[in-house]
């Protein structure tokens, strides 16, 4: 038992926060909110990095890597609050042409919802009757379906990454704003109030990076509810105690921590619903494997 | 990342379980909690099946008497005999997890012969004079006394919340030896004799209604120089070794106990009605997945000292902070589940629960290691 992450893994994860840093900075992220729309793109440059075929076969033009790796390609995405049906596109590569190369944006059902639906270029799943939402996040065009797809585990990891990713992220940014924030002729990280709450973001954090990485490498639906689960947690609480931190500057448009927190409480709504993955988790309890 | 278990692991998994099953059939009964000589026997009986077995001091290195083994053998260890119900540590615990790798890793080649071997047989049973009244959470301002006079220490001072006092043999005790130096200087770490002259111990009752830990105080005691573990006034950084060490590991056989709990809480809930609670089922899914990534936290954090080959680092806090407050969560749920029973204190659930509340207190209370993470992990100021 080796549960670290390899120098390969390392090595991806830092080449992806590269390229995403290049490309999806803070700089594009505000324009991105004042001007929204599928950026095709970068969207092709994903494609040309690898990002959607991580886990195609070398043999059909993929990259060849497993589950881990992709959950760490998303992690970063979540970090960057990247936009798009990511988790759609990467699915559908292999299945569906050019979805590994980025040419077509594919999106799905996931729940009750579709992400991105009049910008796809391919829809997966039913979406008769489906009605137009005003997402409540700035970047994530939604419509309601009447029904709802069968829940895809891979669809609740890749999306639990991306709250790891974005529940790190607030992280760092409600630590890098209470050692500069100066009130009361200090640091506000230097109150315990502010440091207690930075404290619990990475407990989240780190709790549900281990569950994230375990139901990667097992694949397992039990790991994988339980990570969506603590992921949920550390991305919808800590975007929360991450706005928090920032005081009234956070409860501005300007501040990036709402934009964060809406993705966050976006993403909850994929796949199985948070409280089937409990209903889940609980009824394994009986069959005494747990 | 790999949570695959290598052919030599899973050798050393098979010979365990064998083992367990012809050893445990074969241990006397439990003793009562409050029967302390009892307790003290049992625990180190226990320890001596392991030694001559070949199990003591697993994780202990070669050179301490150990078996060297590497920190995922000890993990299916402590997974294994918790699962085939074991004894716990008991009063094994400081000497095993505490004492012993400290003085495996400060102590002089005579110091680690005179005290490791009996530790590992089940001789002699150790207990930690850390804390004092007025320096609990605040571990460095403490004030027990040590003047030098001759090839002594003459100590004077007392400790407090010492688990096993009643029946330690030695103390791992943090005394003052520079009082005009800085707080966190001039404390150094020594070796006391329980059965010194001037040593009273006196047993405090817990909220639980049992003594599990005791009041010292001493009265002119007299230790031995060549009993000083580390320099002199260096004992700040050998007790941070300790420390380590105890929010490391401390924990781990007790993650798997409590995964085993939270299924018999579901049959029990299944059996008694509650479980058609659509709220108490969703708490307890939210517990087993609380537990499964405590579980994996442990795998990381193992996997990580493995790879650094050292002492286990800061992520022990943070294991500690959550470890803690979902053991309290789990005996709410439990409580949840027993409705009314819940206040029958015959219930052995009843009893965790009280005994429950000491885990974000104790090793430095959930507002320490707040601290500490915010300070050393995520670089935050200290505060005035």
């Amino acid at each position: 038992m080796r549960f670290q992450l390899t120098e390969d893994q390392k090595a991806l994860r830092d080449g992806v926060r590269g390229l995403l840093a290049g490309r999806f900075g803070r700089a594009a992220l505000r324009a991105a909110v004042e001007a929204p729309g599928l950026d095709r793109t970068l969207w092709r440059e994903l494609g040309a990095a690898g990002f959607f075929a991580l886990r195609l076969p070398e043999a059909e033009g993929g990259v060849g890597l497993g589950l881990p790796e992709a959950v760490l390609a998303f992690e970063e995405a979540g970090r960057f609050l990247l936009p798009g049906p990511l988790v759609a596109t990467h699915l559908a590569a292999g299945e569906v042409a050019g979805a590994a190369t980025g040419e077509t944006v594919v999106t799905a059902v996931h729940g009750g919802l579709v992400e991105w639906l009049t910008q796809a270029d391919v829809v997966r799943g039913d979406t008769a009757g489906a009605e137009p939402l005003r997402s409540v996040d700035p970047l994530t065009p939604l419509h309601r379906v009447p029904g709802t797809a069968e829940p895809a585990p891979l669809v609740m990891l890749l999306t639990a990454a991306e709250q790891l990713g974005t529940a790190a992220r607030t992280c760092e940014l409600a630590v890098q704003h209470a050692r500069t924030r100066e009130q009361f002729g200090q640091p506000i990280g230097a109150f315990q109030a502010v440091k207690h709450l930075c404290a619990e973001m990475l407990v989240r954090v780190e709790t549900a990076r281990v569950a994230v990485y375990a139901a990667a490498v097992t694949a397992d639906p039990l790991d994988i509810a339980a990570a969506r689960l603590l992921a949920d947690e550390a991305a919808v609480r800590g975007t929360r105690d991450c706005l928090q931190v920032h005081g009234g500057m956070g409860f501005t448009w300007e501040s990036d921590v709402h934009l964060y927190l809406k993705r966050a409480w976006v993403r909850t709504q994929r796949g199985e619903s948070v409280t089937e993955s409990e209903e889940r988790l609980a009824r394994e309890l009986l069959s005494g494997t747990g | 990342m790999d949570l695959t278990r290598t052919p030599e692991e899973e050798e050393f998994r098979a010979g365990l379980r064998t083992w367990l099953a012809k050893a445990l059939p074969s241990l006397p009964p439990k003793p009562s909690p409050d029967d302390w000589p009892a307790r003290r026997a049992y625990d180190l009986g226990w320890q001596r099946m392991l030694y001559d077995a070949g199990y003591a001091g697993l994780h202990w290195p070669l050179d301490a008497g150990g078996r060297g083994a590497t920190p995922t053998q000890h993990l299916i260890f402590l997974e294994e005999t918790e699962k085939a119900g074991a004894p716990y540590v008991g009063a094994n615990f400081v000497g095993l997890l505490h004492a012993g790798p400290t003085i495996a890793a400060e102590g002089t080649p005579e110091q680690r012969a005179r005290w490791l071997p009996p530790v590992l047989r089940g001789e002699e049973v150790w207990c930690q004079g850390f804390s004092e009244p007025d320096a609990g959470s605040d571990l460095a301002a403490l004030r027990t006394r040590a003047w030098r006079d001759g090839d002594d220490y003459v100590v004077s001072g007392s400790k407090i919340w010492t688990s096993h006092a009643e029946v330690a043999d030695w103390c791992e005790l943090l005394v003052r030896t520079d009082p005009a130096a800085p707080k966190h200087r001039g404390i150094s770490w020594l070796a006391l004799r329980m059965d010194a002259p001037g040593v009273t111990v006196r047993p405090l009752r817990t909220l639980a209604g049992s003594t599990e830990f005791a009041e010292v105080f001493l009265d002119d005691v007299r230790v031995p120089v060549a009993h000083r573990v580390g320099a002199e006034n260096d004992g700040w950084r050998v007790t941070m070794v300790t420390l380590s060490f105890e929010r490391g590991t401390a924990f781990v056989g007790e993650v798997v106990a409590c995964r085993r709990v939270l299924g018999e809480l579901a049959r029990e809930a299944h059996r008694n009605g509650r479980w058609d609670d659509p709220v108490l089922r969703r708490h307890l899914g939210r517990l087993n997945a609380e537990f499964r990534a405590l579980w994996r936290l442990t795998q990381w954090n193992v996997s990580e000292a493995q790879s650094t080959g050292g002492v286990p680092g800061v992520g022990g806090s943070v294991f500690k902070l959550r470890y803690s407050h979902a053991r309290q969560e789990l005996y709410d749920a439990a409580a949840e589940v027993l409705g009314p029973d819940a206040a029958d204190l015959g219930r052995e659930w009843t009893l965790d629960r009280l005994s429950s509340l000491s885990y974000t207190i104790a090793a430095g209370t959930s507002q320490i290691q707040r601290n500490i993470v915010a300070e050393r992990i995520l670089g935050l100021p200290k505060g005035r």
